[in-house]
């Protein structure tokens, strides 16, 4: 479904991502894990599609496409979805209205007919259940005035409106108390069909005891640098990153 | 330039694709203004003495005025000899159908949800359907008779209700109050009357569509509103349609008039004719609106959405005499191109406890300049008086200018006055987040305009804020089709 190849990337002029290779099957989940500054969000936000990310060299195929070639709404149109880790306030703008427009779009490039507001409130109600949100906050302006956690669960929210093929989870654990976490959690968890592919971006193992990973990679000065299984998280959690900063020194 | 920006640019600085030009078959009056002027018009519209009377002093006044440079605009220097001030009623082309209209025009008029009727009258087809529209606005007029509302063009009512005009004419805006109201009150070819009795609430939202002999209004209109004793209505002025004129200086005068218990609600959409991408031609729109609440606990509230022209210089006031009356004022102003704007309001608080809220929201796109000018004045007897402003400011790109001035003068001590402004860009961070959830550059910057207007937009009639919605993201995309 996803497959990067060699990937290099920089932002205002720094080289961030050196050669990055992956490779996301169907209904795989990927933990990507490392060190402050490794490049973790560079990787997602290069992936959404984010300008201000030149793209140096390599290849990211996704769903058959040239992903690098797509702007960022064809990308969301396709079905890549990125949970961000600081969410936009969109003040004036209903959380419903947003998401009709956003769903809606991704519906007509799919050649499929636009829901009716019927309808639309329909769904939208079953997938509240999803994130445990309080209907009020549909009626809010996008994440303005929201706390840190509703912001996250706003995200995992919109993402089951928007079913995405592959999701981004960009630490979306960050800021969150524990209740927050199994909420989301469970929102992700639910979300899990055997076909939908998660790219999960965290600093922290416990998230990964909530949302059970089938891969933990290890991003190092813009490269994977080791993978492993979920082991390898419980094993960074004890350990810390500088084994494996040595083992890439030695390496080299 | 990053991309969002380019795509910014290139939605912000596309021409105005559409407008009418009409051929004109008039008889004019020759170029330049003198008394003969003034007489010529008033002989025209077959006006009585005192009438006259009023225009000649309001014009030798006018000789003694010098143009006001104070607005935040720069323009060439208007030569007043240059005009013509009255011409005859004006002529469409007349087509057949709608098939024959020019089909940007008509992809405008698709886009903006205007009826098919109203359509046929814009583009002034000759066909049944026009006659029917007629018949419609005729059994309007009729329902409205029975109530003892007047709705009628300002030259209609001078023959028919002088005593009405002759009371209330210049009552709120003098005929020497500044230079462009001295010079419409002087050549003021026509414009709308509305009289509401006592304890009438009009049963609809009056607009200027609905009256008879509405063609060819002008370029120095004239509108005088009078509600009574706890009468109620809503006014609309203007159309989203796109409007062109030969005349470039537009200086109309708005007078309202609210008495006690009245409430008078008056919302206007302007789409004139902003000039092209390099700021030649375009409308000046130079307009003295202003509204006095007489008597205690009267309303007057202020809805503008102004997206046109090349210069627009407009304060819609109140007057707050009566005790606890309120004052209104929410306006979206849109720039693009070339445009400059300089408007805001005047909330004059003379009454006891009286009542004032001032929401301005200005949008600024290309190399446009958007000015907030506003005057918040509590008199000295004016006790406990309040208000609240808020002036937002929202710039798209960055060649654009926002500026805001505000005047405060508070002569009563248990006054309470509230300002608040923001001034905020259409961040990339934003777009790029709509972006990401499948929606394009182009509708993101309309989704996130129009969410910073809604509490303008909520102010609106119904049709009216749809319709207004449709014709800021035209105005922000500037393309039809």
């Amino acid at each position: 479904m996803l497959s990067i190849k060699d990937l290099k990337a920089s932002v205002e002029g720094k080289q961030i991502l050196n050669g990055l290779n992956l490779e996301v099957k169907p209904g795989e989940v990927h933990a990507i894990m490392g060190p402050n500054g490794s490049g973790k969000s560079t990787l997602a936000s290069v992936l959404a599609g984010r300008e201000e990310y030149e793209v140096e060299g390599g290849a990211v195929n996704f769903l058959g496409n040239d992903l690098l070639e797509m702007s960022p709404e064809d990308r969301a149109r396709a079905g890549m979805f990125l949970a961000f880790q600081y969410p936009v306030e969109i003040p004036g703008v209903s959380n419903a209205n947003f998401l009709k427009t956003a769903v809606n779009e991704v519906r007509k490039s799919r050649g499929l007919a636009a829901y009716d507001s019927k309808e639309f409130l329909q769904i939208m109600k079953e997938k509240m259940k999803l994130v445990e949100m309080d209907k009020a906050m549909t009626q809010r302006s996008v994440n303005e005035g929201f706390s840190g956690g509703e912001k996250k669960r706003n995200e995992i929210f919109q993402m089951a409106m928007l079913e995405p093929t592959l999701a981004i989870l960009d630490e979306t654990d960050s800021g969150l108390d524990i209740d927050a976490l199994r909420i989301v959690s469970n929102g992700v968890n639910a979300l899990r069909d055997g076909n939908r592919s998660f790219i999960v971006i965290t600093h922290y193992q416990r998230l990964l005891d909530y949302i059970v990973p089938d891969f933990v990679h290890v991003l190092y000065k813009g490269r994977i640098v080791k993978s492993g299984t979920k082991d390898l998280a419980l094993e960074l959690e004890e350990k810390g990153y500088d084994w494996i900063k040595e083992e890439v020194a030695v390496g080299a | 330039m990053s991309e969002d920006l380019k795509i910014l640019d290139e939605v912000t600085n596309s021409e105005y694709k559409y407008g009418f030009v009409s051929n004109i078959e008039s008889d004019n009056a020759p170029k330049g203004l003198d008394e003969s002027t003034v007489r010529f018009i008033s002989a025209k519209k077959n006006e009585p003495e005192w009438l006259l009377e009023w225009r000649l002093k309001a014009f030798r006044h006018w000789l003694t005025m010098v143009e006001p440079t104070w607005p935040n605009v720069h323009y060439p220097q208007i030569d007043f000899q240059d005009i013509i001030y009255y011409s005859a009623p004006k002529k469409k082309p007349t087509l057949n159908s709608l098939d024959e209209l020019d089909p940007e025009i008509k992809a405008t008029f698709d886009k903006l949800g205007i009826s098919l009727i109203e359509q046929q009258r814009l583009a002034g087809v000759a066909v049944d359907a026009v006659i029917d529209s007629v018949s419609v606005k005729t059994t309007f007029r009729e329902s409205l008779r029975e109530l003892g509302i007047i709705f009628c063009s300002f030259s209609e009512a001078v023959q028919d209700h002088p005593d009405l005009i002759k009371k209330y004419l210049g009552s709120v805006v003098p005929a020497t109050d500044n230079f462009y109201a001295a010079l419409n009150s002087a050549v003021f070819s026509d414009g709308s009357f509305c009289y509401i009795p006592q304890g009438v609430r009009c049963p609809m939202e009056l607009s200027t569509y609905f009256r008879i002999n509405s063609a060819g209004t002008g370029q120095f209109e004239r509108t005088l509103i009078v509600a009574e004793e706890g009468a109620f209505v809503s006014y609309l002025e203007g159309c989203t349609a796109p409007m062109r004129d030969e005349n470039q200086l537009h200086a109309a005068v708005v007078e309202i008039v609210s008495h006690t218990d009245a409430t008078v609600k008056y919302s206007t959409v302007q789409n004139w004719y902003p000039g092209d991408k390099n700021g030649k031609g375009g409308i000046y729109n130079f307009v003295t609106k202003r509204g006095i609440c007489l008597g205690d606990r009267a309303k007057i509230s202020w809805t503008q959405v102004e997206t046109g022209s090349a210069i627009t210089w407009k304060y819609p006031s109140v007057i707050l005499k009566g005790d606890y009356s309120v004052g209104e004022f929410y306006s979206v102003a849109v720039t693009n191109n070339m445009q400059q704007a300089d408007t805001g309001t005047k909330m004059i608080h003379i009454g006891k406890k009286t009542k004032s809220i001032i929401i301005s929201k200005g949008i600024s796109c290309g190399k446009s300049q958007n000015s907030y000018r506003g005057l918040v004045r509590i008199g000295k007897k004016a006790e406990n008086a309040r208000n609240f402003s808020q002036c937002d400011s929202l710039l798209i790109g960055d060649k654009c200018g926002a500026h805001t001035f505000p005047y405060i003068e508070v002569g009563n001590k248990t006054a309470k006055v509230e300002h608040e402004a923001t001034t905020s860009k259409v961040g990339e961070d934003q777009i790029f987040y709509c972006n990401q959830r499948g929606i394009s550059t182009e509708d993101a910057v309309n989704l996130i305009v129009n969410g910073y207007c809604k509490e303008v937009f909520n102010q609106l009639p119904m049709e009216f804020a749809v319709e207004a919605q449709k014709l800021l993201a035209i105005s922000l995309e500037g393309s039809v089709g």
